[in-house]
C-alpha cells in the first residue's frame, strides 16, 4: 500500500516539525494508537478463531490418551500377625483399604500410610474354621466366608461419613446384612469349599460346592427392605454335580446363572428360574485346545465372562442373542496380556473394564468394548500376589509376596473409546451380532456405553444427500434460467426474493416440517409423489401450446417472462395432483401406497422421514446454492456467449456447451457450499426426524444425525465425562468438515474470478 | 412435437419452472405462516352439534371448528363435501370442544356423516381460563361464596363488574408478588451473600457485620409484611365464581379470578370481534405464557431476545469494525490476510451448533468458572457466571456473527474510492484522521447493513442457544428494578426457542399450535423487515459509491 511510506519515522520526524510541534505530535500518537487498536482488535479476532478449533482439539485429545499409574504409597501389611490376605479393598474415597485374612480377622486401614483404623475379627462358633472366602465378581461389597461346618456368614464393609469439626470422617465397620449368625446352607454339616456369592436390590444368592460333591443354591430375600433389618426368607435347592473336580464357581447378581468351571477350562453353566427350575444348561470349553485356565471371573454386569489361559490371553465370553433369541454363550474378542500364564482378573465395578495379572507380576489394564490395552505394568521389585481395583477404578492396592502393600493412583478416564468402537463394527453383549450403536444413555453402572459415531455420520450424510437431491436440480436450474434467460427486470424482484429464504430462521422451517409438512405428506403421499411427475410434464405441455398463443399477445408478452406465467399454472397443477391424488391412489393400490410399500417392499414408513428432512432442508440450502451458481453464470464473460451465438449456435446450446462449461467450477463450488450447509443444519433435522440413529438408507425413514445429537445430549452430558467428550469430538468433525468443504470451495471461486478476468 | 423437444424451449420452460417452483414455496410458507398465525386471534363461532358416535349413541359437542379431514384430500374443504359417504375417506371435522378437566382433551374428531343437528347456539359462551384451557359453555349464574347473586339473564352486567372487581386485586396481588416480595428476596439473597463474603474473609469488622445482620432481618420482616398482606388478598379473589354448564348439562365452577376473556362469539358484531383481536393480539405481545408456555403472551421470549441480540451487538460491531480495518486498510496484502479472510469467511459456514458447543465448554466451563472463583466465591457451590446465561449465550452469539459484519465492512471499505483516501492524506491527514473522518463515515452504512444482518441471523439462531443459556421458562426478565438493574448472569426466553420448545415439547401440542404459528410469524416478520432494510441500506450505498467514482 502507498499509504504506508508516510508513517515512516524519519517522515514523522519532519511531520512533527512541519506541523509545528505539539498538536503534530499528539496527532501522531492517536495515529498510532489506532494503529496499534486495530492490529489488537485483528489479531484477537483471529486468535479467536483459532482458539475455538485449539479448545475442541484440547477436549477430544484426552480420548484418545492410555491410562497412567503412579505409586502414592507403601508400607509393611498392616497387622501381619493376623494372618495372610484374603481379600483386599477401598472405600469410594480410595482412602480406606481394607484386608480379611485367612484368620477371620478384618483390618480397616488408611490407603496411603497404612495405619490401622479398626480391627474386626468374624464372630465364629467354637470349633469351626474358616474353609473358603469369596466376593461378589466384580464388586467387593458383599463377602461370605465358607465354614467347616457346612453354614456360611454373610458380611460387608460398611463406611459411615461424619463430620468433626468440619473435618470429613470416614468410620468403617462390619455389616452382617443377613445377621451374625452363620446360615446352614449344607444340610449335612460338610466343610464348603467353593462359593459364589451375588446380591441385588435386597437379595443375595448363593453357590457353594460341598465337600460331599454336590452344588447347593441358596437365595436370602431380605423381608423390608431397610438396611439392617435381619429378617429372611431362606430357599435352597441341591443339584447334582458333573464328574469332573470343579476348580471355580461363579454366580450372576440375580442368582440364575451359575457357571462352574472344570480345571481343564470347560465351563459347566446353568440357568434357573425363580423357583431354582433348570431352564437351560450347557457345556463350553472357554481356553481352547493346548491351553490351561489359570483364572477367572466374571465382567461388569456379569454378562460377561473372562477365562484367563496359561499363555497369557484373556477371552471374553459374552451372552448374545442366538437363534430365536435365545441367549447363548459366544466368544466375543480375545485380550493378549504377556507370554505368562494369566494369574488373576480383576474387573472394574463400574465399567466394562478389567485389570489382568501374570506370573511374572506384569498388570495390563483392558476395557472390554473397545479391546483397548490401556496400561501394562511390571510391578518392577517382587512379585505381586494380590491387587484390588478401587470401586471408581481410581486407584489400586497391591501385595507383594514380601509383604508390602502399595496404593497406585491410576488414571484411566476415557478406555470406552478406540477408533474401532467409533467407527467400526462392535460386538456388544446381549447383541445378536457385531454392529454400529450409538446408545449413550445410561441406565445403571451396568450398562454397556455404545459410542459408535458411524449411524450419527451416516444419518447426517443421509439427511444431507436427499436435502441436496431436492435443492440441486431445482436451485441450478433456477440459476441457469435466472441468470441468463430471465427479462431484467424479473431478476431484479427474483434474485433477492430467493435470497431472503436463506434469513428464514430454520426453526421455523424445523417447526412446518415436522408438524405440518410430515402430517401432510403422510395423508398425501400418493399425491405427492404424482406431482414430482406432473409438474414437469404439465409444463412441458404449457410451453408446447404457447407456440400456439394468439398473435395479439406475442408482442405485449416478451420472452424472459417463462417463470410468472408459470406460477398458477403449477399452483394449478398441484393443488388438482393432490385433491385427486387420493381417488388415483385408491385405483393403482388397493389399501394405499404405505401399505403397499410395506407388503410388496418391507418398507415401513416413519411419518418424520427423510423425505420430509429433505424438503425442508433443500429449502434451506436453496438460496446458498442459487446464489452462488448465479453469480457464477451470470459472470461469465459477455463475448464468449456472444461469440458462441454468432457462430449458430442455439440459445440453449451456448447455455450448454459455454456457459456452464465455464461456470461448472463455480457451479461445483455452490454445491458443496450447499452440501457443507446441510451437513451442519441442526434445528431442522431435529425436528423433523424420528432423531432414531439407525443405518438405513430408506427414504420413508428418519435418521439421527451428529448435530441433532449435540444439541439433544449435551445440555445433559456431564462435562468432562467420556459422553461430553464424545460430542465435542461430534462438534470438531463437524468444525473440520464445514472448514475443509468451504475452503476449497472459496478457493474455486477464486481460480475462478481469476480465469474470467483472463479471458 | 419430436422436432420441438429437440428446439431450445422445453428446456428454458423447464428451467424456468425451477424459478417459479423456488418463488412458490417461499409465498407458499409466508402465506402459511401467516393466515395461521394472524387466525389464531380472530373469534371463532362455535356451534353445537348433535352427531352418532361409534357406538350409534347420540353425543353432542358444543366448540369451534379448528379444522377439517378427509382421507387423500385436502385439509381445507368446503362444507357441502360432509355428504361424502364413501368408506375410509369420510369427511371429518376437528372440533376444539375445550373443558380439558372434564373431557382430557380439547380437541375432537366428528364424521361429518354422522351429525344429526348443527346449529349455532347464541347463548355460547367461550371462556378463556388461566388453568385448562378454553371452556365452552353456557353461563347459568353468578355466585359470591356459593350463594347465587344473578342467573341467566341478569348475569351478564354483575359479572362485568365483579369481573373489574376481581382484576383489579389480581393486579394487585400480582404486582406484590412480582415486583415487591421478588425484589425483596432477591436484595436478602445478596444481603446473605455479603454476609458469607464477610464471614470466609474473617473480617474484624464486626461492626459492618451486624449492620448486616441487622438489614437482613429487616427484609425478612418486610417480607413477611407483604406475605401476610397477600394472605389476606388471596380469599378476596375466590369470593366470586362463575356456574357453567356444558352441552352436556354438566356444572363447573369457575372461579372468575381464573378467566382471562369471556365472550359470547355467536352474538358478536363485526367491531366486538375486532376488539376482541386486539385484545388478543396485545396479550400475545405483551403478556406473560401461562399452561407451560402453549398460551398466553410471548413477551418474555420476545425481551430475551431483544436483550441478547442488544449485548451481542454491543461485542460484534466494534470487534467486527475493528476485524475489518485491519484486514483491508493496515494488514499487509498477502499469504497470511488472504489465509485469514478465507478462515473469517470459514467461520460463516461453520454450523451453528458448533459455536454452542463451544459457547457451553469455553465461555460456560472455563471463562464462568474462573469468574466465579474469583468474583463469586461466597456463592460456592451455587454458579452465579459458571452456567448457562444471557452473556454467554450473547458471546457466544457474538461469534457466530462475527464473520457477517467483518465481510460487510470490508466490502463496503472496498468500495471507498481510493481518491478519497488519496486525497485526504495528500492534504496532510494522519491515517487515523483519514480513517476517521473521510473513510469511516462512508463506510458507516456499510456497517449497519453488516450489524442489521448480524442481529437478524442471530434472531433466528436456536441450536447454539439451546446450549449456552435459554431456558423454556425464565423465572425472572434479565432486566429489572433491582440493582445492578442489568443481569447478565440470568437465564433467558427466545422467540426461535419457544417456537421449538412449544411445538415439540408440550403436552398440548394441538391447543398450542396456533400459538406456535403466530410466534414463527412474528420472528419472519422480524428478520425479513431487518433482512430488508439491510438490502435497501446496501443498494442505496452503491448507488452512492457508483456516483462518486463517476
Amino acid at each position: 500500500m502507498t499509504e504506508k511510506q508516510f508513517s515512516r519515522p524519519a517522515f514523522l520526524a519532519s511531520r512533527i516539525n512541519a506541523c509545528g510541534g505539539w498538536y503534530g505530535l499528539w496527532r501522531m500518537i492517536k495515529d498510532a494508537l489506532l494503529r496499534v487498536c486495530v492490529h489488537v482488535g485483528g489479531y484477537g479476532v483471529m486468535l479467536m478463531i483459532a482458539l475455538m478449533f485449539f479448545y475442541l482439539v484440547a477436549m477430544v485429545m484426552p480420548l484418545f490418551v492410555g491410562a497412567s499409574i503412579t505409586q502414592v504409597g507403601g508400607y509393611p501389611v498392616p497387622d501381619s500377625s493376623a494372618g495372610k490376605t484374603w481379600l483386599l479393598g477401598m472405600d469410594e474415597q480410595n482412602k480406606l483399604g481394607f484386608r480379611f485374612t485367612d484368620k477371620g480377622r478384618v483390618i480397616f486401614f488408611e490407603t496411603e500410610t497404612g495405619r490401622i483404623v479398626k480391627t474386626v475379627s468374624i464372630p465364629l462358633p467354637e470349633n469351626v474354621t474358616i474353609t473358603g472366602i469369596t466376593h461378589e465378581a466384580g464388586y467387593q461389597s458383599l463377602v461370605v466366608y465358607g465354614l467347616s461346618d457346612g453354614k456360611a456368614l454373610l458380611v460387608q464393609p460398611h463406611y459411615a461419613l461424619t463430620f468433626e469439626h468440619d473435618r470429613r470422617m470416614i468410620i468403617p465397620s462390619l455389616d452382617f446384612p443377613f445377621g451374625k449368625k452363620p446360615i446352614k446352607l449344607d444340610e449335612s454339616g460338610k466343610a464348603l469349599s467353593r462359593l459364589a456369592v451375588a446380591s441385588e436390590e435386597g437379595q443375595a444368592s448363593l453357590a457353594v460346592i460341598t465337600a460331599s460333591g454336590r452344588l447347593v443354591l441358596t437365595r436370602l430375600t431380605a423381608k423390608s427392605s431397610k438396611p439392617g433389618a435381619s429378617g429372611f426368607e431362606l430357599s435352597r435347592k441341591e443339584f447334582t454335580l458333573p464328574s469332573e473336580p470343579i476348580e471355580h464357581v461363579l454366580l450372576d447378581k440375580a442368582g440364575r446363572t451359575v457357571y462352574l468351571v472344570e480345571a481343564s477350562g470347560i465351563l459347566n453353566w446353568l440357568k434357573v428360574g425363580p423357583a431354582f427350575e433348570v431352564l437351560s444348561q450347557g457345556r463350553q470349553d472357554l481356553v481352547g485346545p493346548g491351553r490351561k485356565l489359570s483364572s477367572v471371573t466374571l465382567l461388569n454386569g456379569h454378562l460377561s465372562i473372562l477365562a484367563g489361559d496359561d499363555a497369557g490371553s484373556v477371552n471374553q465370553w459374552a451372552w448374545v442373542l442366538g437363534e430365536f433369541d435365545q441367549p447363548v454363550l459366544q466368544k466375543l474378542r480375545t485380550f493378549e496380556v504377556s507370554g505368562q500364564a494369566v494369574m488373576s482378573i480383576e474387573s472394574e465395578q463400574r465399567r466394562k473394564g478389567f485389570i489382568a495379572l501374570d506370573t511374572a507380576g506384569l498388570a495390563a489394564l483392558f476395557y472390554s468394548t473397545s479391546e483397548r490395552k490401556l496400561l501394562e505394568y511390571r510391578f518392577s521389585e517382587n512379585k505381586i500376589r494380590t491387587v484390588a481395583l478401587a470401586p471408581r477404578a481410581t486407584a489400586l492396592l497391591s501385595e507383594s509376596e514380601d509383604g508390602r502393600l502399595s496404593l497406585w493412583r491410576l488414571s484411566n478416564n476415557h478406555p470406552e473409546v478406540s477408533l474401532k468402537s467409533l467407527w467400526q463394527k462392535i460386538s456388544y453383549e446381549s447383541y445378536a451380532k457385531p454392529d454400529y450403536v450409538w446408545q449413550s444413555s445410561s441406565s445403571g453402572s451396568d450398562f454397556e456405553p455404545k459410542y459408535s459415531l458411524t449411524p450419527l455420520v451416516y444419518g447426517t450424510l443421509k439427511a444431507a444427500f436427499y436435502a441436496l437431491l431436492f435443492a440441486v436440480p431445482l436451485a441450478l436450474a433456477g440459476a441457469v434460467y435466472t441468470a441468463y434467460f430471465m427479462a431484467p427486470a424479473m431478476r431484479r424482484i427474483v434474485k433477492p426474493g430467493i435470497e431472503i429464504m436463506e434469513a428464514l430462521p430454520t426453526v421455523i422451517l424445523g417447526f412446518l416440517a415436522g408438524l405440518w409438512l410430515a402430517p401432510f405428506i403422510e395423508a398425501h403421499l400418493f399425491g405427492i409423489i404424482f406431482t414430482f411427475w406432473v409438474t414437469p410434464i404439465s409444463v412441458l405441455l404449457a410451453a408446447y401450446s404457447w407456440q400456439y398463443r394468439p398473435s395479439s399477445w406475442r408482442h405485449s408478452l416478451s420472452d424472459g417472462w417463462e417463470a410468472a406465467f408459470l406460477m398458477p399454472l403449477i399452483m394449478l397443477v398441484v393443488w388438482l395432483s393432490l385433491s385427486y391424488g387420493g381417488s388415483l391412489e385408491t385405483l393403482f393400490f388397493d389399501a394405499g401406497v404405505k401399505d403397499w410399500l410395506s407388503q410388496q417392499w418391507g418398507i415401513d414408513y416413519d411419518q418424520r422421514n427423510a423425505m420430509v428432512v429433505g424438503i425442508a432442508m433443500g429449502f434451506a440450502v436453496i438460496p446458498g446454492i442459487f446464489s452462488i451458481a448465479e453469480d457464477a453464470i451470470f459472470n461469465v464473460p459477455r463475448h464468449l456467449t456472444i461469440g458462441s451465438l454468432a457462430l449458430g449456435a442455439t440459445r440453449w446450446q451456448t447455455m450448454l456447451r459455454v456457459v456452464l462449461l465455464t461456470a461448472s467450477p463455480g457451479i461445483f463450488s455452490a454445491v458443496i457450499v450447499g452440501f457443507g450447509r446441510a451437513v451442519g443444519e441442526t434445528m431442522i433435522v431435529l425436528m423433523a426426524t424420528g432423531n432414531t440413529p439407525m443405518m438405513d438408507f430408506n427414504i420413508f425413514q428418519g435418521m439421527r444425525t451428529l448435530s441433532a445429537t449435540i444439541a439433544i445430549e449435551m445440555p445433559e452430558s456431564e462435562a468432562g465425562a467420556t459422553h461430553s467428550r464424545l460430542l465435542f469430538l461430534a462438534a470438531l468433525l463437524l468444525f473440520l468438515f464445514t472448514f475443509v468443504v468451504n475452503t476449497l470451495s472459496e478457493w474455486i471461486r477464486q481460480r475462478l474470478r481469476k480465469s474470467y478476468s483472463t479471458l | 412435437m419430436k422436432s420441438w423437444l429437440r428446439t431450445d424451449t422445453p428446456w428454458i420452460w423447464l428451467n424456468a419452472a425451477a424459478v417459479s417452483i423456488s418463488l412458490l414455496l417461499v409465498l407458499g410458507l409466508l402465506l402459511l405462516i401467516a393466515i395461521q398465525g394472524l387466525g389464531h386471534f380472530w373469534p371463532k363461532t362455535v356451534a353445537e352439534m348433535t352427531y352418532r358416535d361409534e357406538q350409534d349413541q347420540v353425543r353432542m359437542i358444543l366448540g369451534e371448528i379448528a379444522g377439517t379431514n378427509q382421507h387423500g384430500g385436502l385439509i381445507a374443504g368446503s362444507a357441502d363435501a360432509g355428504n361424502e359417504t364413501e368408506g375410509q375417506g369420510a369427511f371429518q371435522y376437528l372440533i376444539k370442544s375445550g373443558n380439558r378437566e372434564v373431557n382430557g382433551y380439547d380437541f375432537h374428531w366428528v364424521p361429518a356423516n354422522k351429525i344429526e343437528r348443527w346449529h349455532y347456539p347464541d347463548q355460547a359462551t367461550v371462556i378463556e381460563r388461566k388453568e385448562w384451557g378454553n371452556y365452552y359453555g353456557f353461563i347459568e349464574s353468578i355466585n359470591e361464596q356459593g350463594r347465587v347473586i344473578a342467573t341467566n339473564l341478569d348475569a351478564w352486567p354483575v359479572l362485568w363488574a365483579k369481573l373489574d372487581e376481581t382484576s383489579i386485586r389480581v393486579t394487585k396481588i400480582q404486582q406484590i408478588e412480582k415486583e415487591v416480595i421478588s425484589k425483596i428476596s432477591l436484595q436478602l439473597e445478596q444481603s446473605v451473600l455479603r454476609k458469607q463474603r464477610l464471614l470466609m474473609e474473617n473480617t474484624t469488622r464486626t461492626d459492618e457485620l451486624s449492620l448486616l445482620e441487622a438489614e437482613i432481618t429487616g427484609l425478612e420482616h418486610q417480607y413477611q409484611r407483604y406475605q401476610d398482606e397477600l394472605d389476606q388478598l388471596y380469599p378476596l379473589i375466590k369470593r366470586y365464581s362463575l356456574v357453567a354448564r356444558d352441552v352436556d348439562e354438566q356444572r363447573q365452577i369457575i372461579p372468575l379470578a381464573d378467566i382471562v376473556r369471556i365472550y359470547q362469539p355467536n352474538r358478536l358484531s363485526g367491531s366486538d370481534k375486532i376488539g376482541i383481536y386486539g385484545a388478543r393480539f396485545t396479550e400475545f405481545i405483551t403478556g406473560e405464557p401461562r399452561e407451560a408456555n402453549s398460551e398466553g403472551g410471548i413477551f418474555p421470549a420476545l425481551f430475551g431476545t431483544v436483550m441478547m441480540v442488544i449485548v451481542m451487538s454491543i461485542v460484534v460491531a466494534p470487534l467486527g469494525v475493528v476485524a475489518a480495518i485491519y484486514l483491508q486498510e493496515y494488514a499487509k496484502q498477502g499469504f497470511v490476510t488472504q489465509l485469514i479472510r478465507i478462515s473469517v469467511h470459514n467461520l460463516a459456514g461453520v454450523p451453528s451448533v458448533v459455536f454452542g458447543v463451544f459457547g457451553l465448554g469455553f465461555f460456560v466451563t472455563v471463562l464462568g468458572g474462573e469468574m466465579d472463583r474469583l468474583f463469586y466465591p461466597q456463592a460456592y457451590p451455587v454458579p452465579v457466571f459458571a452456567t448457562p446465561g444471557l452473556l454467554w449465550a450473547s458471546l457466544t452469539m457474538a461469534m457466530l456473527t462475527l464473520p457477517v459484519v467483518i465481510v460487510s465492512t470490508e466490502e463496503g471499505l472496498l468500495r471507498v474510492p481510493r481518491s478519497i483516501r488519496e486525497g485526504s492524506l495528500a492534504l496532510g491527514a494522519t491515517q487515523a484522521e483519514t480513517l476517521w473522518r473521510t473513510v469511516l463515515p462512508l463506510v458507516s452504512p456499510a456497517m449497519l447493513t453488516g450489524l442489521i444482518l448480524a442481529v437478524a441471523r442471530a434472531a433466528g439462531e436456536v441450536a447454539p442457544l439451546m446450549l449456552v443459556g435459554v431456558v423454556k421458562l425464565a423465572p425472572a426478565l434479565p432486566v429489572d428494578s433491582s440493582f445492578p438493574f442489568v443481569h447478565l448472569e440470568r437465564k433467558f426466553m427466545h422467540l426461535g426457542f419457544h417456537i421449538y420448545d412449544v411445538g415439540f415439547q408440550s403436552a398440548h401440542i394441538e391447543a398450542a399450535r396456533p400459538l406456535v404459528y403466530a410466534t414463527a410469524l412474528l420472528l419472519v416478520i422480524v428478520i425479513i423487515s431487518l433482512n430488508l432494510t439491510a438490502v435497501c441500506i446496501r443498494n442505496y450505498l452503491r448507488k452512492k459509491y457508483q456516483a462518486m467514482e463517476e
